[in-house]
């Protein structure tokens, strides 16, 4: 029998949650980082499977950073939960805001465009020297629901508050996925038109998945400036952005799982390469792309799933 | 003009040095069922996209039920229950037929669909499949619908532009790449439906037979401007239709037997 997709990241949750303890610290700190980025992954997956191929999503997760990083240094908020919350909130905001233009631009027109948006909080921020400019600032250490704890146990806790959300956000997602907005978005891919013709908006449904892709890269970009302690404008810079489109392309967008694990195999793969050849990592990592996109065009994840007879999704 | 469902009032377009509507005047009772002649680049289709809203006329209005529906787009005009089905099969290549079918019904249910309420539920699903068998694809459900032959594609979509509150169902070509033997029970079927649902049907078609054997009423389209329009009888002996519709019809079946 299959295991049904929100039970299975249910048990990988708790799995996840109960090795954090028994982990070292560089593997809890990668593993943190890995699971903050596929949330931005995440978000990216579901806009492409509507078409929507961005390669700024570098804004997001900046604001998201940003968002987490003022509101902890300049208005005494040290909750991580509701610094990560904040993060999401403010990035979903600013996402629906862009919608309105953005829903209207497809593929090249839509990346170029996420991109220089992206760019353009780039140069902002470089600028800012209240904001440390290309150095960026440090951020106090977050406290959970709170309490302040040492620094070993804060980042026990922040890895747990980030899997928590990585499996909350894939199941929260894998149900969006089967809605009727999921699966219409699915059919903007390939005929709009028929789309309009069969009475529901392309427009609206498109920018609902930006806000979502929006959402889900302010919460990882919150994530990461929490478990780094340290943020700058390097987050919203495009080669960031590259990267997110480089692991959804090496995960694959069958499954809302993939990005989780794609991002994870990246950081693994990236650490280890930095470690045993500083110089040629970046080889390795794209001769591990190459090697996906010709033996797995589909992504990581079709290692995993058995093609279910009628099932599309 | 009182009591029309679709009234088209003094249409124009225009496509460089090509008038593809040309003063286009026409009154749709309701409950009728039209079938819409014309060679070839007569405005036949131009007409049912100024209808559906997917081009926007230089001049003149569109009304149903006595609203003017000239700018509204595609979507509104379909959720006002003006709904259509493409000369070339407009189908979702990436899904399978199953949920070319659940992507209508979603379609149908609100024009910002939700992102919570579940689509594959079992209640959609025999939905689904119910709206299949009545065109006989039922054992075809969870096939791409990129393998299915081009006359399964035309049922699809036609079974798919009939999903929702239809008052008006605008057929392009419905029986073209349809086989001899099945384009009347495919006719009948559109039909018997659309009566059921107490929808007008207008179906633009070259087959000749299909338009004496199911159209109350035919209008005839010549160079973007309407020809003949009444009963039948009395339209295919108008001199015009004979010589620039029936005539190269004619013309046109002899080529393609030859």
């Amino acid at each position: 029998m299959r295991w049904g997709t929100v039970p299975a990241l249910g048990v990988a949750l708790v799995a996840l949650l109960a090795v954090g303890p028994f982990l070292p610290a560089w593997a809890v700190f990668m593993l943190t980082v890995a699971f903050a980025k596929a949330l931005v992954v995440l978000g990216l997956v579901i806009m492409m499977r509507a078409g929507l191929v961005s390669f700024g999503q570098g804004l997001f997760y900046g604001l998201g950073a940003y968002a987490a990083g003022l509101a902890t240094n300049f208005f005494g908020l040290t909750d991580a939960l509701v610094l990560a919350l904040l993060g999401s909130i403010v990035a979903a905001a600013t996402g629906f805001v862009l919608g309105f233009v953005m829903a209207r631009y497809r593929e090249i027109f839509f990346a170029m465009l996420s991109l220089a948006l992206s760019m353009i909080l780039y140069g902002i921020l470089v600028r800012s020297s209240a904001l440390g400019s290309t150095d960026g600032f440090n951020l106090s250490p977050p406290s959970f629901f709170g309490f302040k704890v040492g620094a070993q146990q804060s980042r026990l806790l922040l890895y747990m508050l980030t899997v928590t959300l990585a499996c909350g956000s894939a199941m929260a997602l894998h149900r969006f996925v089967g809605s009727y907005a999921g699966v219409i978005s699915q059919a903007i891919l390939t005929n709009e038109i028929r789309v309009e013709y069969l009475g529901a908006s392309v427009t609206r449904v498109l920018h609902l998945v930006y806000v979502i892709g929006a959402a889900m890269g302010g919460l990882g970009g919150a994530l990461v400036a929490l478990a780094a302690g340290h943020i700058d404008p390097e987050l919203a810079y495009w080669t960031t952005s590259g990267e997110f489109v480089f692991v959804a392309i090496l995960s694959g967008t069958g499954h809302v799982a993939a990005p989780l694990l794609g991002m994870t195999i990246f950081e693994a793969i990236r650490s280890f390469a930095l470690e045993y050849s500083p110089y040629t990592w970046q080889m390795v990592v794209g001769l591990s792309m190459l090697a996906v996109i010709l033996f797995l065009p589909s992504g990581l994840w079709s290692l995993f799933s058995r093609k279910r007879k009628g099932e599309t999704a | 003009m009182n009591g029309s469902l679709i009234s088209a009032r003094g249409l124009v377009k225009r496509f460089g040095a090509v008038t593809a509507a040309d003063n286009v005047s026409v009154e749709i009772r309701p409950h009728e069922t039209v079938g819409i002649i014309g060679a070839n680049g007569a405005g036949k289709t131009t007409f049912v996209n100024i209808v559906t809203g997917y081009l926007k006329p230089d001049d003149g209005a569109i009304y149903f039920r006595g609203q003017d529906i000239t700018r509204l787009p595609p979507r509104e005009v379909t959720r006002l229950g003006i709904r259509r089905s493409f000369q070339v099969a407009q189908l979702f290549p990436n899904l399978s037929v199953r949920d070319n079918v659940l992507v209508a019904l979603a379609a149908a249910a609100g024009a910002f669909p939700s992102a919570f309420a579940q689509l594959r539920t079992q209640a959609q699903i025999e939905e689904a499949e119910r709206i299949l068998a009545r065109v006989g694809l039922d054992a075809l459900v969870h096939r791409n619908t990129t393998e299915l032959p081009q006359g399964q594609r035309k049922l699809l979509d036609i079974a798919i532009a009939m999903i929702g509150q239809s008052a008006a169902l605008l057929l392009d070509e419905p029986t073209s790449g349809i086989s001899a033997e099945e384009k009347f029970p495919l006719m009948d079927l559109v039909l018997n439906a659309a009566r059921a649902a107490e929808a007008t049907v207008l179906f633009i078609e070259h087959d000749m037979e299909v338009v004496e054997r199911y159209a109350e009423r035919v209008i005839a389209f010549y160079d973007g401007r309407v020809i003949a329009d009444g009963e039948p009888a009395h339209v295919f002996v108008d001199a015009d239709v004979r010589r620039f519709v029936v005539g190269a019809e004619l013309h046109r079946r002899e080529r393609g037997h030859a």
